[in-house]
Formats: C-alpha cells, sequence, structure tokens
C-alpha cells in the first residue's frame, strides 16, 4: 500500500471537512468504511490516497419500514439487511441479491454505502500491471476492448470503458426505484439510484454524480414496491461466491397467470445498474407464457454491443429473463 | 498480485507515515501497539502479536484463511485495517480452545480427518464455529453455501462439511434442542 494518513473523525461534520479539500473521483483524499473494497484496491496500488478518511461510527445503520417504505442507513452491513426480517417479508429481492453475493465474512464487513461505491471487477482496471486502463488512469486506453473481456458489458458501453457495474444489491434496488440520500458541505439531496452512476462515455474514471466530499447516509425505498412476487437470478462460473456472469432482478404483479406490472433490471451486462424500461412495458398485460416471455425478453438486446468474448451474454440475459420471470410468478 | 507491483511503486511504499497508537482486544487481552496505518489487522495479529494461527492465502479477501470472530461475528482480517479494529471484541483460533480443551470443531476436525496440508484450517474452523452459531448448519448443502467464503486447496470440502455437521450436533445437544 500507499502510506496514508488515517483519519477516524467521530461526527460527520468533520468526516465532510477534511474530505472537502478533495478534487473528483482520483482525490488524494478517500473514505473507507467496511474496506473490503478499499482494502483490496490499497493492497493492489489502484488507489492511492494520501489520507484516508474512516466513516466507521459517524453513519447509522439503521434498518426502518415505515408508511414510505424502507430505509437503509449506509453503515448497515450486508448481513444485517439480508437477514432483517421485514426486508425478509416486503423486499425479498433485496435479501436474495445479497444473500447471493460474497461471501458471509464479507457479508458482515461490508456496508450498503460501500456496496454501491465499489469499483469494477475489470482486470485490467486492478491490476497496475496493465497500462492501458481509462478509468484508473484517464487516457490511457482500454485493454479490454480488444482483449479478454468475456466479463465485460454489452450495454451502455462506450470505445473507452466496456467495465461492468459489480454490485447485485444495486441491480435489485434499481429495480424497486430505490434512492440514496446524500449528505455533502452544501446540505443533503436525493438521488434516484438510477441516476447515481454515469455511464461511461468518454470520461470513465468519473464514476458517480456526488460530489468530491459527498457521503451516501442512506439508501429509500418506496413502499409502492413492497410485496411484489420477485426474483433475482444470478448466473455465475461457480455455484457460489462469485460475481455475477448475468444476473436478472424481476418484482412482478400478478393476475392469476397475467403479469399487471414488471420491473427487470439487469447485472452482469451494464456499465451501470441496468433497468430495462422496454421489457417491462412488453410484459405488462402479458400472459405467463414460455413464448410470451421470450418475445418480451428480446427486447433487452436492443442497443447491446458485445466485443467478441462477451457476445454470448447479449442471449444469456434474454433466458435469464425468462427464467426469473417464471420463477417469480410460480411463487405463492 | 504483490508479485505485479513496480520497484518504483515498492519504493514509495517504503515511506511510511506515523505510527498510530492502536488497542486490539484479542482473546480477551488488551494489546497496544504503535502500527503503521497500513497495518492490516491480520498483519497486525501475526507480525506484531505472533498469533501466526491465522494465515494469509491470498490477503484480499478471497480465500478465508485468515477468518477471525470481530464482536463474534466471522470476517475476513486480511481486509480490516488493524487501527479500524480498535474497541472490537476479537477471536482469533488461539483463543478457541478452553486450556487443553478443544472447542468441539476443532475435535471434530481431528476427528473427521478434516485437513491435508492444514492451511485453511484455522479460518475453517473460526468460519465453521461462526456458521454454526448462526444456525447455517442445518444440512450438507447448507453448510456448503455457508462456507463458500473458505476454500481448500487440498480438496478436503467434504471431510469439512462432516466435521461441522458433528460439531453443530454436539452444540445443539449441549444446548438442549
Ligand atoms: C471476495 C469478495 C467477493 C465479492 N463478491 C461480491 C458479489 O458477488 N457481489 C457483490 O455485489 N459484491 C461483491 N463483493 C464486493 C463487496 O460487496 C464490496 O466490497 C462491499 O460491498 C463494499 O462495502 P464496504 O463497506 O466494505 O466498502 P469500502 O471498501 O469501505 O468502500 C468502497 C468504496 O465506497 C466508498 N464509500 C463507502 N461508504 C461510503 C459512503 N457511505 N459514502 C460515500 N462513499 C462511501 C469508499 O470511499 C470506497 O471508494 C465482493 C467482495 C469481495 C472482497
Ligand atoms: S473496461 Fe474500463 S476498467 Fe476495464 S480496462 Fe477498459 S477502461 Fe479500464
Ligand atoms: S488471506 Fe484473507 S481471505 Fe485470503
Ligand atoms: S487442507 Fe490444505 S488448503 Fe485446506
Amino acid at each position: 500500500m500507499h502510506p496514508f494518513i488515517l483519519e477516524r473523525p467521530s461526527d460527520l461534520s468533520a468526516v465532510l471537512a477534511l474530505r472537502a479539500q478533495a478534487g473528483r473521483n482520483d482525490a488524494p483524499v478517500e473514505y473507507i468504511a467496511g474496506g473490503t473494497d478499499m482494502v483490496q484496491l490499497l493492497q493492489e496500488y489502484v488507489r492511492r490516497p494520501d489520507r484516508l478518511v474512516s466513516l466507521a461510527g459517524v453513519l447509522d445503520d439503521d434498518i426502518e419500514i415505515g408508511p414510505q417504505g424502507l430505509r437503509l442507513g449506509a453503515a448497515a452491513t450486508m448481513a444485517e439487511v439480508a437477514a432483517h426480517q421485514g426486508v425478509v417479508e416486503q423486499f425479498p429481492l433485496i435479501s436474495q441479491a445479497l444473500l447471493n453475493s460474497a461471501s458471509p465474512q464479507v457479508r458482515n464487513q461490508a456496508t450498503m454505502g460501500g456496496n454501491l461505491l465499489q469499483r469494477t471487477r475489470c482486470p485490467y482496471f486492478r491490476d497496475v500491471g496493465y497500462e492501458a486502463c481509462n478509468k484508473r488512469a484517464p487516457g490511457s486506453g482500454c485493454a479490454a476492448v480488444d482483449g479478454e473481456n468475456r466479463w465485460h458489458a454489452v450495454l451502455g458501453t462506450s470505445d473507452d470503458c466496456i467495465a461492468v457495474h459489480p454490485s447485485d444489491l444495486a441491480v435489485a434496488l434499481v429495480a424497486l426505484d430505490a434512492s440514496v440520500e446524500l449528505r455533502g458541505t452544501g446540505g443533503d439531496r436525493s438521488v434516484p439510484l438510477s441516476d447515481l452512476h454515469r455511464l461511461p462515455r468518454d470520461t470513465p474514471h468519473l464514476e458517480t454524480v456526488l460530489e468530491p466530499c459527498e457521503v451516501i447516509t442512506a439508501i429509500t425505498v418506496p413502499a409502492t414496491t413492497a410485496g411484489l412476487r420477485s426474483h433475482y437470478l444470478k448466473v455465475r462460473d461457480r455455484a457460489s461466491f462469485e460475481f455475477a456472469v448475468v444476473s436478472a432482478a424481476v418484482a412482478i404483479e400478478t393476475d392469476g397467470a397475467r403479469i399487471l406490472q414488471a420491473r427487470v433490471a439487469l447485472g452482469g451486462v451494464g456499465t451501470k445498474p441496468w433497468r430495462l424500461p422496454n421489457v417491462e412495458t412488453a410484459l405488462a398485460g402479458a400472459d405467463l407464457e414460455p413464448a410470451v416471455l421470450r418475445q418480451a425478453a428480446a427486447l433487452a438486446a436492443e442497443g447491446t454491443r458485445g466485443r467478441g468474448h462477451n457476445d454470448f451474454k447479449i442471449e444469456l440475459m434474454q433466458r435469464a429473463i425468462v427464467r426469473a420471470v417464471e420463477i417469480a410468478g410460480a411463487r405463492a | 498480485m504483490p508479485g505485479a507491483i513496480s520497484p518504483a511503486l515498492a519504493q514509495a511504499a517504503g515511506a511510511a507515515t506515523a505510527p498510530l497508537d492502536v488497542s486490539l482486544r484479542i482473546n480477551g487481552t488488551e494489546h497496544r501497539l504503535s502500527l503503521d496505518p497500513r497495518t492490516t489487522l491480520l498483519d497486525a495479529l501475526r507480525e506484531h502479536l505472533h498469533l501466526t494461527g491465522s494465515k494469509k492465502g491470498c490477503g484480499l479477501g478471497q480465500c478465508g484463511a485468515c477468518t477471525v470472530l470481530m464482536d463474534g461475528m466471522r470476517v475476513k482480517s486480511c481486509l480490516s485495517l488493524a487501527a479500524l479494529a480498535q474497541g472490537r471484541e476479537i477471536k482469533t483460533i488461539e483463543g478457541l480452545a478452553q486450556g487443553d480443551e478443544l472447542h468441539p470443531l476443532q475435535t471434530a476436525f481431528i476427528e473427521r480427518d478434516a485437513f491435508q496440508c492444514g492451511y485453511c484450517t484455522s479460518g475453517q474452523i473460526m468460519a465453521g464455529v461462526a456458521c454454526i452459531n448462526e444456525g447455517h448448519a442445518g444440512s450438507p448443502q447448507e453448510i456448503r453455501e455457508w462456507m463458500s467464503g473458505n476454500l481448500c486447496r487440498c480438496g478436503a470440502y467434504d471431510h469439512i462439511v462432516a466435521a461441522i455437521q458433528d460439531a453443530a450436533a454436539v452444540s445443539s445437544s449441549t444446548q438442549g434442542g
């Protein structure tokens, strides 16, 4: 690790003051929460902050369900949220996505805020032995576009970056219209999760709309999405403890064998958590019949671009949607 | 991969920042240490406290060899900065037995021959203890899923699962259930 000064402030205003000195994303001052991603990136010299500001103890870890819906304090761990009875009963998609993420140890350490802001698993990004990575070193090129890109995105890509956003949680949350609560030196604001992450375009090093010193204080999920039939389907290279090759988060409301409304988002294929409004529209009013589902899921291919090794994802993601809708529809 | 680091980077990394006073509570004993802020909990245990039972397999959260309990919950000590573990109750494999009396899972690992080289074993046992306490040892399938954060290069998985089943049976019978 590059040497850094570790700050352990005891309240949020002190945190913001410490971070306010820094510039956007590639800042010499960075936050650390559970540390499960940050410590890896420090160990690999991918991040080299001069100063690391700990968020431990300054953000709440409350999990609350009220008339407005669900609120997850940014410091709540993946394990706590996954096991929370109210989440399991009313927002099972979130619990499933979390239980399909990482390992029990990591889930005990990792927080909600850190999960949404974890960095891509693109192997070129995480290995400083490769020079070309626009996300790590702006302007250096992209080793993945013509390299090993089996793990990379087919939606939302640019010629400058095709990295996948790796969070499973974010895929479930974006399907449920979640928002993040932010606090910065300029005050508080709320941003829909679908707007939190940016497309790479020609600035892949700018990953989110967060201002330099802003912290995520909470995640909120509207009550309107509680109690839907849902399923999180994760396709991966081994049965457990692996990132998604493709994942599908589906939540539907049905009337017998007919879908009234559907929410569909994909992981493993997008440069950000990817919601599919066109597939949702096609599913609304559709029968839970394989051929009908298949036709609706085909719309997910609109706008995709494979780069060779990852071409298979375009077909696989359609099948994942069909399977996830079928499983959700079969739930009591 | 540490091997991939260029000499220039390694040299820059040599310049340490001011050490921090860190107080760690390990297996019931308070330890006062002066640590470089970069020190992980795993390195603090192994290099500074000479508690070498916790192993470093990958240093990146991927193998589970470094698993310890923090406030009763299993974590990967290679992904924790030691200074941020201050105030937490940490238990390592060295603190598991009560005197000469092994923890039931330690006994079960011996009886089931649940290791070959032994490198992953302390991590497997600490994770297994947590797996049982959490109530995630109800069936072989459940154990496999909830032990997926611990890899064994020797492939002793079948015996590890059996040992955890044995110890889970002991703990449920001693709890009267
Ligand atoms: C072995 C392994 C396997 C994994 N597998 C999966 C998987 O299958 N699926 C999956 O989704 N994830 C997986 N992960 C990733 C894991 O979910 C993330 O590492 C974790 O969620 C990050 O949370 P943290 O609290 O540890 O964040 P940290 O590592 O502390 O921080 C991550 C980033 O977020 C920033 N940050 C943290 N909190 C805040 C906040 N409140 N406000 C502003 N900025 C903040 C930090 O500055 C940093 O840039 C895996 C991780 C490991 C180590
Ligand atoms: S895909 Fe993005 S993160 Fe990966 S090498 Fe290219 S620029 Fe870097
Ligand atoms: S050494 Fe910590 S998980 Fe491998
Ligand atoms: S016994 Fe050798 S790695 Fe598990």
